[in-house]
């Protein structure tokens, strides 16, 4: 039995846990907490260690999503998290501009931990005051060769999208291996 | 699609930067402290600016330029028969009593002087709203907008800004693929020439302030804003060490390859479509 991982990350509030709870064939094993201090307004619980979904491949392959907690008072979990995954997105809320910032600062840690492929989702693009991905792209400085994509973490179709776009960036990098 | 938020968050350089490299049309109005202002953009270039509640009217901008006495601009007020700008600058043209250079120039001034004023805004609620063109009736101009971020940076006085927006010194600098406006119709000072003498993909930016004698608030400043510009970019760690190996030059940055066989990929790809 082979396992293989892609971790969730992005800022506090940017639908992770939402994304994951979406496609996993398990109820996510999360580790929610009720929030205690005056991030409460914003939502009721927040993931304090990691979540853990799991998708069954096929008999002897499974793939786990990991969730990140989104508070910074728990970046040491970060690294752990990230250790041997294929690939990560990174969850953007694209309607709360006073968190691009820390989303940007969260990509540049987690490419330093290990140079795997990656996308960005701009998620709750449901919502009207979201930010559209291009735009995200030039606010995030993310590269032309990185993919930029429309996510509504809530609509398992569109979780799968950014899934399998992810995907096809792994295949292609292997691809380039073989070359 | 909308694009609100605080200038807390999202500086006027990144602002304009966004709307530069993005080539937007519409107003971006800025709300802060009591001022409200207005940004009117085409494709990405200025076309106008006001602050409500200031007289920009022609007159006023002509007397603020020196083109005409405050005796004059009375006169104007008080008995012109024209009622609009377009209106007003056709007749001063026609009565031979300014140049079309004179209105526009004094137009320009005034179009920069409201915006370098809004630049060192720290605080205060942004919304961009698109295809919105300035009234029909103003004269406007069309200005490259990475001049003015070269110059609204060079204003920047807080260094927490600088900090955040550029964290680490040991990157290597590399000039913008496209740069939308090439680098000689930008105006640069010196010190800014000094620095993109030495970009060269490798440099880092602490060697090239070292090399300069540049100390760190003003490399940051300088960077901060040929980055903003969309002049420079920064080289990514990766494509940093590769560059710095000395393989051969030319090829993307290549991401280290994930630990599988193509073959679990796949299987994993035809089991998500499944879903
Ligand atoms: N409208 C809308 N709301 C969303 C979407 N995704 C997530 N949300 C909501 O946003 C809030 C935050 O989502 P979470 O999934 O808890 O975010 P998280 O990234 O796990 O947050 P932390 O674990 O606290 O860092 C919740 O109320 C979600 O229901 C989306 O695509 N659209
Ligand atoms: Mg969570």
């Amino acid at each position: 039995m082979q396992n293989v991982k892609i971790v969730i990350t992005g800022p506090f509030a940017a639908g992770k846990t939402e994304f994951i709870r979406s496609i996993s064939e398990i109820d996510v094993v999360s580790t929610e907490r009720r929030i205690s201090d005056n991030s409460r307004v914003v939502k009721e619980e927040t993931t304090v260690a990691m979540d853990f979904g799991r998708i069954t491949i096929d008999q002897d392959l499974v793939l786990y999503l990991f969730g990140t907690p989104g508070q910074k008072r728990f970046d040491f979990m970060w690294e752990i998290l990230s250790e041997g995954m294929l690939g990560f997105v990174l969850m953007v809320d694209s309607t709360k501009s006073e968190t691009f910032r820390e989303a940007r600062q969260i990509l540049d840690v987690f490419k330093k931990y290990a140079g795997v492929p990656f996308v960005v989702a701009a998620n709750k693009q449901d919502l009207p005051d979201a930010w559209s991905p291009e735009d995200l792209r030039i606010a995030l400085r993310i590269n032309s060769d990185v993919k930029v994509l429309p996510c509504v973490a809530r609509d398992k179709e569109s979780v799968k999208h950014v899934l399998l776009e992810l995907l096809y960036t792994i295949l292609e990098t292997l691809e380039e291996g073989v070359s | 699609m909308a694009l609100k938020g605080n200038l807390r968050d999202f500086s006027v350089t990144q602002l304009l930067n966004l709307i530069n490299l993005a080539r937007k049309t519409g107003v971006l109005t800025i709300e802060s402290d009591g001022t409200t202002a207005r940004m009117y953009f085409r494709e990405g270039r200025l076309l106008h600016a006001s602050i409500a509640g200031q007289d920009d009217q022609l007159t006023a901008i002509l007397q603020k330029a020196g083109k005409i006495t405050p005796e004059q601009a009375q006169i104007i007020r008080t008995r012109s028969q024209v009622h609009t700008d377009k209106e007003l600058g056709l007749l001063l043209i026609n009565a031979g009593y300014l140049s079309q250079d004179d209105i526009l120039s004094s137009v320009k001034q005034h179009v920069l002087d409201v915006v370098y004023y809004l630049f060192p805004f720290a605080e205060g609620r942004f919304h961009f709203e698109p295809d919105q063109l300035p009234p029909a009736d103003r004269i406007t101009v069309s200005l490259d907008l990475e001049s003015i971020i070269m110059e609204g940076s060079r204003r920047i006085k807080e260094w927490e800004r600088l900090h955040e927006e550029l964290p680490d010194l040991d990157v290597a600098l590399k000039f913008a693929e496209r740069p939308r406006t090439p680098l000689r119709h930008i105006n640069l000072n010196v010190d800014e020439w000094r620095v993109i003498s030495f970009i060269n993909g490798r440099n880092t930016i602490r060697q090239i302030a070292q090399h300069n004698g540049m100390g760190e608030f003003q490399i940051r400043k300088i960077v901060y804003g040929l980055l903003a510009a969309g002049l420079v970019e920064l080289v990514e760690p990766a494509e940093q060490k590769r560059r710095a190996e000395a393989v051969p030059a030319g090829g993307p940055a290549q991401p280290a390859k994930p630990p599988v066989k193509r073959n679990v990929i796949m299987r994993i790809i035809d089991r998500i479509r499944r879903i």
